[in-house]
């Protein structure tokens, strides 16, 4: 905890970033009425409007919901396949620098090729549903967990290996014992990116698919369409809502399994 | 209690060791540890002391000579305490138990007295970022006492510790060691150290690592703090700092 902080309690924490917030919704204002001084302003409408559209309304704010629902469960899922398969790859790399030499040329492409120019072969193959848009959170949330994970696994100490050595441990042992659990921090950071991530890939996924279930994408393509502007930022806070959830879960749970140990993060 | 006639728990016979780079680490070293006799190697930082530990362990192979060790299992107490942060002291002294295939049962009884023996009843729970540089030094001892090893590796444990805690860690050592018997090999660059704890002093040179100096430290033990004023003790550690002087040209 740092000094401002411990005298100025949650004021210390908190207070900067309020401040920043009224700030910016100030400056908001004053766009507004710089832009056009009317109540119904389709390009810059007012905070108080996008407050009372969104969260006045009832229907309005649970078709939000519904919504980020539907981008929820596909941000999750892509991102647990993500885990599950990045963990696998980055073992893989691990235990060989062939194999690391032969993947990572592929994983730094999976990074490099716009994801907007995936999507529309995406949905081209397999459709424009559920699939489809968790395999653009795959791909788009993949390379942080793999390159974070496998630095991980290759940052152990060498005094800890040595133990290791001198008692003979299997390489099975040594990834069980050793490698994984030095790797838990590094893998946590990884994660808490790729949340983000795939909260981003299933909103772009549906976005361009714009049919099947509506996502948050599908949403925001809607208003923009028929110029709902306040209903737009809705859909804008909620995804960054979600993206920020997301993130926390993450942090939390890595706490919850690193923190008794781990200084950091 | 040094007994001459028993098989000797480690032998270097001229061993040399030269690195990839050409560096040549040490130059035909020859010394023996017996079971009950706790040798320290004192010597110039970077002399290639530590080098003598990591063959001894069987971590590297020397280019040239012989070594001979009477059991394979061998204690390790390294600079650093190495010890695993994401596991809790009760788990780090249970490690090479784990290791060795030691069932969970006799873990738990001889870590409880491993951890009883080095004084840390009550941290079991505790993770070693909680722990002081001295606790940390205890649990890295408890590990290897574990097994229970015939010789004792230590590669300049204490050098990081304040000289209240070190003093405190040396009398704890003998201690142990009076109580396991087991062949100790110490590396240090503290002379008093050396000659407090140790029946025999080796001096080293600069590298390549060459033995110069070769002490019998006669005193009886348990050995108590007093010690450390006899004046055979300050004439001991005079001439091992003379021999040192002398091999570091």
């Amino acid at each position: 905890m740092s000094r401002t902080n411990l005298r100025y309690g949650w004021l210390g924490t908190g207070g900067p970033p309020a401040l920043v917030f009224v700030t910016f919704v100030g400056a908001w204002y004053g766009y507004s009425a710089l832009v056009g001084p009317t109540e119904r302003n389709i390009s810059s409408p007012y905070p108080h409007a996008v407050v009372q559209t969104v969260f006045g309304d009832l229907s309005n704010l649970s078709e939000l919901l519904k919504a980020t629902w539907v981008t929820t469960k596909v941000a999750s899922v892509g991102l647990l396949i993500a885990m599950a398969v990045g963990i696998l790859f980055a073992v893989l790399m691990s235990q060989a620098k062939w194999i690391e030499r032969s993947f990572y040329p592929y994983a730094v492409l999976l990074q490099t090729v716009p994801i907007l120019a995936l999507v529309p072969l995406i949905g081209l193959r397999w459709g424009f549903g559920f699939k489809s848009r968790v395999i653009v959170c795959v791909i788009i949330s993949l390379f942080p967990i793999i390159t974070n994970t496998l630095f991980g696994l290759k940052s152990t100490e060498r005094g800890h290996g040595d133990l290791f050595l001198l008692h003979d441990a299997p390489r099975l042992t040594r990834l069980r014992k050793l490698h994984f659990p030095a790797a838990l921090p590094a893998m946590f950071t990884g994660f808490r990116i790729s949340a983000g991530l795939s909260v981003i890939g299933a909103i772009v996924g549906d976005f361009f698919f714009g049919r099947g279930e509506k996502g948050l994408g599908i949403k925001i393509r809607d208003y923009t369409n028929f110029l709902e502007t306040e209903m737009l930022i809705g859909g804008i806070i909620l995804s960054a809502l979600l993206g920020i959830a997301m993130f926390q879960v993450f942090g939390f749970v890595g706490r919850a399994i690193t923190g008794a140990w781990h200084d950091g993060a | 209690m040094t007994s001459l006639t028993s098989t000797p728990a480690l032998t270097f016979d001229k061993v040399s060791m030269i690195f990839p780079d050409g560096t040549k680490a040490l130059d035909q070293v020859s010394l023996t540890v017996r079971p009950g006799e706790f040798v320290s190697i004192v010597g110039p930082s970077g002399c290639g002391k530590s080098t003598v530990l990591r063959i001894a362990s069987g971590l590297l192979n020397p280019s040239d000579g012989h070594v001979e060790l009477d059991d394979q299992n061998i204690g390790y107490v390294f600079q650093d305490a190495t010890l695993l942060p994401w596991r809790s002291v009760q788990k780090n002294i249970e490690l090479f138990m784990e290791l060795e295939g030691v069932d969970k049962e006799t873990r738990r009884k001889n870590a409880a007295l491993a951890i009883e023996l080095v004084g840390l009843s009550g941290f079991e729970k505790h993770h070693p970022i909680r722990l002081s540089g001295g606790m940390r030094m205890r649990v890295s001892l408890a590990r290897s006492l574990t097994l229970h090893p015939g010789l004792f590796l230590f590669d300049e444990p204490f050098g990081a510790l304040d000289e209240i805690t070190r003093e405190r860690l040396n009398d704890e050592l003998i201690a142990l060691f009076l109580r396991e018997r087991f062949g100790g090999l110490f590396i240090t660059h503290s002379i008093s150290e050396a000659t407090f704890l140790s029946t025999r002093v080796l001096v080293m040179s600069d590298r390549p690592g060459r033995i110069v100096g070769d002490f019998e430290i006669p005193f009886e033990y348990p050995r108590n703090e007093e010690l450390r004023y006899d004046p055979l003790f300050a004439e001991l550690s005079g001439n091992i700092s003379q021999a040192l002087r002398d091999g570091h040209s």
